[in-house]
Parts: C-alpha cells; sequence; structure tokens
C-alpha cells in the first residue's frame, strides 16, 4: 500500500493531482490532443488514426475510442455524437469501442486522472472530442484537396461524404483514410457552429442497446478463458476483524475445489467453477479475530450522530449572523432528519479477471477508476503502474461502488493471483450478493438539524445546517486536496451551495469516525443534503404561511437556473391543481455537478403506505446531447433515489450488518415506479452530466408531497411505511 | 444420474452434480453467458429463463428438475434476435447498464406469451419479481405494450 501512497503522493507533488475536482467541474479545456505518434492505435497502416479518439478504416468505419466505462449511463453514444458530430460523420458507421488504460492519454480532465464518476464525462470530454473530429475532418479535407487538386475550402463534410461541390467530386471518409494519414494535423481547427449541428441534440438510438438485447453483451462474468479459476473470499463478518484461523479440509473436499487461501480479504476459495468455489466457501471453517472490529449497532451510531448534531460544527459556509437572526427571530422552526447507510447494489456484483505473471498483469473489468486500479494492483503485484493492463468491459451497474481508492475488489483479485504462485492462470473473483449488501463502502450515514429564522412578516432572515457523519475521502489519498479545514466537500455539497437568498446562513459538518466503510453513491452528497435542505424549507414554507413552490421562487431570484427549472416543472405539473383527498404534490430542486433539476411528485397515502403515482422532472444540462438519454437518466435516477428513500436501509446489530440480500435490502420495483415526464431545458450552455442529478431531488419532492396529503413530516428515512417512519 | 435436457432446440446430457443450478450450468458448462447472476436466491429476476415454456429463475433450480425438459435462453429467443420483445426493447432504447435485460425480456416475452395484450396492472404484477437497479421500468412497460400491438398488427404470433 505503501507503492501506491507514495505514487499518488508523487503525483501530487508534481501537480498532477493538484486542484482535481472529484465531485465538482473543474475543467481544463484546449488540452493538446495526443497526437497520433504518441498513439499505439490498434489496426492496420491504412487506417487513419489522427489521435487517441478514433479511428477511420478503410471499410469506412469510424471507431470512437471510449475514454469512459458504459455503466448504464449511455456514455458510450454520447461521447460518439459529440466526435461525430465535428467530424461530419453519418451515424450509422460510428462504432465505439473501449479506451485501455492509459492516464497520459486517457485521462478525466476533471480528474487529472483516468476515471469515471462525479457526471463528468459528458462535460470534461465535450471540447475534446469536438477538437478531436473536428481535427480528423479537416485532415479528410486537405487528404481530398490534395488528391483532387481543389482548394479545400471549396470542401464540405457532410453524413459521412467528402464532397467538392464545383467538380461533383465526393469520397468516402474510408476511401481517403490512407491518404490523410499522411496529412499534417492542423495546429488550430475550428468547431462548428452550434446551430449547424445534425447530431447533437437528437435522440440518436444507443449504441449498446443491441448487445443487450440478444445475450451478447460482454460484462466481466461473462469473461471466460482457458483453464481460468473462480475465486471466492469469504469475509470478516464485522468490519475490521480479521482471520484468527481456519480449517480449509472440508472446503478442499469439495468436488472442484482447487486451493484455499488466506489473502488479505480473507479466506479466498478457489475453484474450477462458480458453483465449486461456493459450495466451497460455504464449506469453510474460519475463526475470526473481532479484537479490532465495529461492533457498535446503528441506532448507537445514530444516538451519538444526534447528540452532536446538537453542537456547533466546523464552517462550510458562514454569511451573516446565523446566531443572532435565531435568537431575534420572530419565529423559528427547526428539524432533524436521519439517513441511513446505503448499499449501491448493482446488478451485476463486483467481478474482475486477472491474469498475472512474473512481468505483467491483465485485468478484465468494469473498471471505473484505470489509473488508481493500476497503482493499486501494481502495488500489490510489485509491478510498475503501466505494467498492468486493464480492460474495461461494460459495468452491470456501480452507481459508484466501482470507482474506490483502495480499489477493493480489484486488488482482492489481484491478491488472490498472486496467492495462486502469480503463475499466469486467469482467475475470476466474483462476489456474491450477500457479499455484495454486507461488504461495506456505503454512503455513509448521515444526522442533519436545521434551524431557520422567520421575522415579523415570513421573510426567512436566518438559517443554520449541522450535518454530522463520515467523511468519504477521510484515510484515501484524495483527502489531502478534498478536505479542506476539516471539511469534505462531498459531506456538505448540496447544503453549503444552498441556493436560497438568506442573509444569515451557518453550515456547519461535524466529521464523525466508525469502522463502517464508506464510499460516493449516485449523487454523493446530495443524496442526503438536498433531502434535509428541500424537505426543511417545506417545512419553513408552511410556518411562513406561504405556498412552497412559490416560497423558493422568492428565494431563487439570483439562482435563475434553478428558478428555470423550478417553473418549468411546476408548470408542466399543475401545481395548484386541486387533488382527490389523499394525494398530495410536493417540490423539490436541487443543483449537483453542474446540472439543475426540479421534480414535482403526485402521492397516494393509503393505509400509511405511500404509492409515488406521478414524477414531473425539469432538468437543465447545458447543450442537451441525447435528450432520450437525459430523459433515462432522469427516470432512472428518480427510481434509485426513490428505493433509497421508500425503503433503502443497511443496518447494523452489534456491529454486524443485518441485511443480507434483496429480501432484506429492498430496491424499487416495477410495481412502485410511478409515471415520469421529462422536460428538458433548452441551452447554449456546455454540457454537464446526467448520470447522477435526477436523485437527488426525489426524496424530498415525495417527502413534500406525503405532507400534502397527510400533514405529517417525514425526517426520518426511509418512510415508504408510515407506520413505521 | 444422467439429467438430459433440450436447450435452445439442442439436445443435452449432464452428469455432475445434480444439485447443481441450472444459472451455472448454463453459464459455465455451456457458455451461455447472457443469463445472469444477480442474487442466487430468485430475489432479482437477472437469471430468467425458460423452463418447459415459462419463465423461470435459473439460480435457484437444480439442473435435476430440469431434467426431459425444453430450456430456451436469450441467445434461443429467437434466431436473429428478432422476438417482438427485443424489437421494442431496441426502438425505445430500454437498456441502461443491461445486466438485468435478458432476464426482464425473457420475463416480458414468457408474460406476452400468458397475457397478449396486457393491462398496466398485470404488466406490473408479471414484471414485479425482475429488478432493474437503473431504473428502466417505465420504458419496460411501454417496451411490453409496443411490442404486443406490433404482435397484434403483424397478425402472426411470433411469442
Amino acid at each position: 500500500m505503501n507503492a501506491i501512497t507514495d505514487d499518488l503522493a508523487s503525483m501530487n507533488r508534481r501537480g498532477v493531482l493538484k486542484g482535481a475536482a472529484w465531485t465538482g467541474l473543474i475543467i481544463a479545456f484546449n488540452v493538446a490532443l495526443p497526437q497520433r505518434r504518441a498513439f499505439a492505435a490498434a489496426g492496420s497502416a491504412a487506417e487513419f488514426a489522427p489521435n487517441a479518439f478514433l479511428r477511420i478504416a478503410p471499410d469506412n468505419s469510424v471507431t470512437v475510442i471510449s475514454k469512459h466505462v458504459e455503466l448504464g449511463q449511455g456514455v458510450y453514444t454520447g461521447l460518439a455524437t459529440i466526435l461525430a458530430e465535428e467530424l461530419g460523420a453519418d451515424w450509422s458507421q460510428i462504432k465505439v469501442e473501449s479506451a485501455p488504460a492509459d492516464t497520459k492519454l486517457y485521462a478525466n480532465l476533471a480528474f487529472k486522472m483516468q476515471g469515471t464518476g462525479g457526471s463528468t464525462a459528458i462535460a470534461n470530454s465535450w471540447m475534446q472530442l469536438r477538437e478531436a473530429g473536428a481535427t480528423a475532418r479537416a485532415m479528410l479535407i486537405a487528404a481530398a484537396a490534395a488528391e483532387w487538386g481543389v482548394p479545400a475550402g471549396q470542401i464540405s463534410v457532410e453524413r459521412g461524404v467528402v464532397r467538392h461541390g464545383p467538380s461533383k467530386r465526393e469520397a468516402s471518409f474510408g476511401a481517403l483514410a490512407a491518404h490523410a494519414a499522411n496529412v499534417p494535423a492542423p495546429e488550430k481547427v475550428a468547431l462548428k457552429n452550434p446551430k449547424d449541428f445534425t447530431l447533437i441534440g437528437t435522440r440518436l438510438a444507443r449504441v449498446d442497446v443491441p448487445p443487450k438485447t440478444n445475450g451478447t453483451a460482454q460484462f466481466t462474468i461473462d469473461v471466460a478463458m482457458p483453464g481460468m479459476l473462480v475465486a471466492l473470499i469469504k469475509r470478516p463478518p464485522l468490519f475490521g476483524a480479521r482471520v484468527a484461523s481456519f480449517d480449509a479440509a472440508s472446503a478442499k473436499a469439495i468436488p472442484g475445489v482447487v486451493e484455499v487461501l488466506e489473502v488479505p480479504a480473507g479466506v479466498a476459495v478457489v475453484g474450477k467453477s462458480f458453483w465449486a468455489a461456493k459450495q466451497g466457501r460455504d464449506a469453510l471453517k474460519i475463526a475470526w479475530d473481532d479484537a479490532k472490529a465495529e461492533k457498535r449497532g446503528s441506532a448507537e451510531i445514530l444516538a451519538e450522530y444526534r447528540a452532536l448534531a446538537e453542537r456547533p460544527g466546523k464552517p462550510a459556509r458562514a454569511e451573516g449572523d446565523a446566531g443572532g437572526a435565531l435568537k431575534h427571530a420572530a419565529k423559528t422552526v427547526a428539524a432533524t432528519f436521519e439517513f441511513p447507510y446505503l448499499a449501491h447494489a448493482p446488478m451485476e456484483t463486483l467481478d474482475a479477471v486477472v491474469q498475472l505473471g512474473a512481468n505483467g498483469c491483465e485485468i478484465w473489468a468494469g473498471d471505473q477508476f484505470q489509473t488508481i486500479d493500476q497503482m493499486n494492483a501494481a502495488g500489490v503485484a510489485g509491478l510498475k503502474p503501466e505494467d498492468v493492463k486493464i480492460n474495461t468491459l461494460f459495468a452491470g451497474g456501480s452507481f459508484g461502488r466501482r470507482a474506490n481508492a483502495a480499489s477493493d475488489y480489484i486488488v482482492e483479485a489481484v491478491s488472490v493471483a498472486k496467492a495462486l504462485g502469480a503463475n499466469g492462470v486467469p482467475v475470476k473473483l466474483q462476489w456474491t450478493r450477500e457479499d455484495d449488501i454486507q461488504g461495506g463502502r456505503y454512503r455513509p450515514a448521515y444526522v442533519h438539524k436545521l434551524e431557520a429564522a422567520l421575522d415579523k412578516s415570513g421573510e426567512l432572515v436566518g438559517w443554520r445546517h449541522r450535518i454530522v457523519g463520515q467523511s468519504i475521502m477521510a484515510g484515501t489519498p484524495f483527502e489531502a486536496f478534498m478536505v479542506k479545514d476539516g471539511v469534505d466537500g462531498t459531506s456538505v455539497e448540496g447544503a453549503a451551495n444552498l441556493p436560497y437568498a438568506i442573509p444569515n446562513l451557518s453550515v456547519e459538518l461535524t466529521t464523525t469516525k466508525t469502522g463502517v466503510p464508506v464510499l460516493w453513491w449516485r449523487v454523493v452528497g446530495s443524496s442526503h443534503t438536498a433531502y434535509a435542505v428541500e424537505a426543511f424549507i417545506d417545512e419553513v414554507a408552511a410556518a411562513a404561511g406561504k405556498d412552497p413552490f412559490a416560497f423558493r421562487q422568492a428565494l431563487l431570484s439570483h439562482s435563475p437556473r434553478h428558478k428555470a427549472v423550478l417553473e418549468l416543472a411546476a408548470k408542466a405539473a399543475g401545481w395548484g391543481d386541486p387533488l382527490p383527498k389523499g394525494r398530495g404534490r410536493g417540490i423539490a430542486v436541487a443543483v449537483a455537478f453542474g446540472t439543475y433539476v426540479a421534480q414535482v411528485a403526485e402521492v397516494t397515502v393509503a393505509d400509511g403506505k405511500v404509492k409515488v403515482d406521478r414524477v414531473v422532472c425539469a432538468v437543465d444540462c447545458g447543450v442537451p446531447v441525447n435528450p432520450d438519454i437525459i430523459a433515462a437518466q432522469m427516470e432512472g435516477g428518480i427510481g434509485f433515489g426513490l428505493g433509497a428513500a421508500l425503503y433503502g436501509a443497511i443496518t447494523l446489530k452489534d456491529g454486524a450488518v443485518e441485511q443480507s440480500n434483496f429480501d432484506g435490502y429492498q430496491v424499487l420495483r416495477i410495481d412502485a415506479m410511478p409515471k415520469v415526464e421529462v422536460h428538458i431545458v433548452p441551452s447554449a450552455e456546455a454540457p454537464t452530466g446526467v448520470g447522477e442529478p435526477g436523485v437527488a431531488p426525489i426524496g424530498p419532492a415525495v417527502a413534500n408531497a406525503v405532507f400534502a396529503a397527510t400533514g405529517k413530516r417525514i425526517r426520518v428515512l426511509p418512510f415508504g411505511d408510515l407506520g413505521s417512519a | 444420474m444422467m439429467i438430459k435436457t433440450t436447450v435452445n432446440g439442442e439436445a443435452r446430457t449432464f452428469d455432475g452434480d445434480p444439485d447443481t443450478p441450472l444459472l451455472w450450468y448454463l453459464r459455465d458448462e455451456l457458455g451461455l453467458t447472457g443469463t445472469k447472476f444477480g442474487c442466487g436466491q430468485a430475489l432479482c429476476g437477472a437469471c430468467t429463463i425458460h423452463l418447459g415454456g415459462t419463465a423461470t429463475r435459473a439460480c435457484a433450480t437444480p439442473i435435476s428438475s430440469a431434467d426431459g425438459q425444453q430450456i430456451t435462453t436469450i441467445e434461443g429467443l429467437s434466431p436473429d434476435g428478432d422476438h417482438p420483445v427485443q424489437i421494442a426493447w431496441r426502438e425505445l432504447n430500454v437498456a441502461q447498464c443491461g445486466y438485468c435485460q435478458a432476464g426482464q425480456i425473457m420475463q416480458a416475452a414468457s408474460l406476452l406469451k400468458e397475457s397478449p395484450k396486457p393491462t398496466d396492472e398485470e404488466i406490473d404484477n408479471g414484471m414485479s419479481g425482475n429488478l432493474c437497479r437503473c431504473g428502466t421500468y417505465p420504458r419496460i412497460r411501454a417496451a411490453i405494450k409496443q411490442a404486443a400491438n406490433a404482435t397484434a398488427h403483424s397478425g402472426k404470433g411470433g411469442l
């Protein structure tokens, strides 16, 4: 592990990591494109590979190289659309393949290293891929101009055809590829005027859908190689416990079990198939040393957090005098909100295939964090990071789980391969659902206490928001630049950037420590902060005797993009139209990763059960690259966030996780999915991400609708069954 | 015990552990990896196949109980991937991560076989055992309706 930390520290010293924003949007434009000399493109000499992001073959296919993992967010299609637009390609000639792990060529410009997250894929690639496509187009034009002996200025490119109007000559990209490969790359290229876009802004079909309808899409779990072994690891039942001793005899007696090995994560059972390894693991006998394990339950942890929420924290934002405003208020409102730990529970459980030999390590995974994973794998294997080759496959969901600073599942797979003798035999590490639900790296549990001050006329004049919970960044190499003055930006995002105009404001953070490993979970801090803020502002509006929509609207005059989505959602939802008894309508708005989302939820509450009938969603994500994918991400984000709000909870008793599969850890099923309408704000701003932001407002929108229907405020999540909330 | 099955039209025999879940037989023995592992306890539907023509969770079905039966996986649902459900899935861009989608498609095809014109409630009931963490549910509903309409209008069974 030291090697990894040292590598990161050295990167940090060199300024590689400095200023990298994990969940913010610091985007460096005008980064020079890696040119073809530096890029070992696969393929024949007749191919035209002007930069690291595309290849044009003599067969006229255009292969776009995605530096981001496709984990459902539609990134293959979105990235290809941007490049194809500037290239002037016909959509039918586009193919997409995954980039190799190579941080020099494929760094996420928001992270300064290769990885996917923080809804940055489209945002950081926007100018890079426009320039990549435009450069290739310019070189195709130059090649045609030379072949035809005509001025380049008279040549146009449209739908994959390079054309010289005056002489009526035309050629396909494929026909020009060999020639274009020998044209010098231009130093500067002109980008299209957005009014001339023909692909961006249209509902192009996703390139990854066809293989996902016939069983041919390849995920990590589908990788098969001659002689490949399958490993399952028995991990400690308590976080922080260790193996004291184990008896491998009964596991080894299972036919097909090849080895039983202690590895840092626990005890690995390696078999010829999943089923052999699984039976072997079930038969394994392990004594655990739990001296250093976390033994508290959720109840004890949350009780401690509630007490801490009564005390000041470290300032995340301070304006005016919130304490004074509360003291002298005509009326005060206060509420405490509680959020449980949450598992990501992607449909594909964690898995990785590793082939480790003396001189190199090759990995196949739905890899979300290539640069970090290369470093961590190299640290375990005793190799250099560049000797670790990563093949990034489709990931069967992630929601943040496959990106973590410890590269847990990658490191486990490499450690098993190493324990087997680093003999070149491929090993697939497979997690079961029980491993996934009980394996930690959860969205942290939080307690929020909010207080508001109203003056005599009902104006909101003071706001104090105290947040208590674990830091995601603490203890990782990112702590150095993501935790400032004791405040982890990911703990307070969505709260510290409160958009409402309030003169006296204090947002405070108390960071706790537990033995429960935590991680970012779709929409990160806003998965709890947006709920606390938007449920509480509703309470404040009610205390002020104002309509919740109008109250927000009046406080957003300096936040025009928030205000616009709020108004669009309210209008489309028919805000103010009467609803029958037992039904209610609630609204919420949030910004996450630069994308603004407002949602209006309509609910029915019957027999204490909350049923969400309809959600109207308005989103402003800058230039809408693909409106259909934006809509899909809003629909999906609503489903994901709603499942968490209604049912999601990982609870601990005496340190042990009480849930183990989808019976105990419930997620949204189709019969609880509301009808969803998505409205996209037209925009010329640079595009921002849509994978996560749709999750943020749904919980509070539904909670506020439940209040409208029942008069009951919901301050403890989850709340699908109001009888127990 | 020699277990005989027909998988996607091909006769197969298996003489290993009869308790092996059908899922792992299909994936590890036959290389039919379109059928996915999601929970191992018939709670999520990612492993849905057709056993004797009915949607079945392969992860919790021992291969012994498939003896003498017809098994269809996503790879065998239609010869060229053009089952009405698959077509509708593509036309409506249903999939996101895609991992649960083979199971969803197999469940939907089975549902339409039983109720060719399902109501909203029948769709929700029929599909509620198939989890999708990406939240593709609205499009699953729409695609099932579209497939039902396409089948009705083509005059062909196809399901």
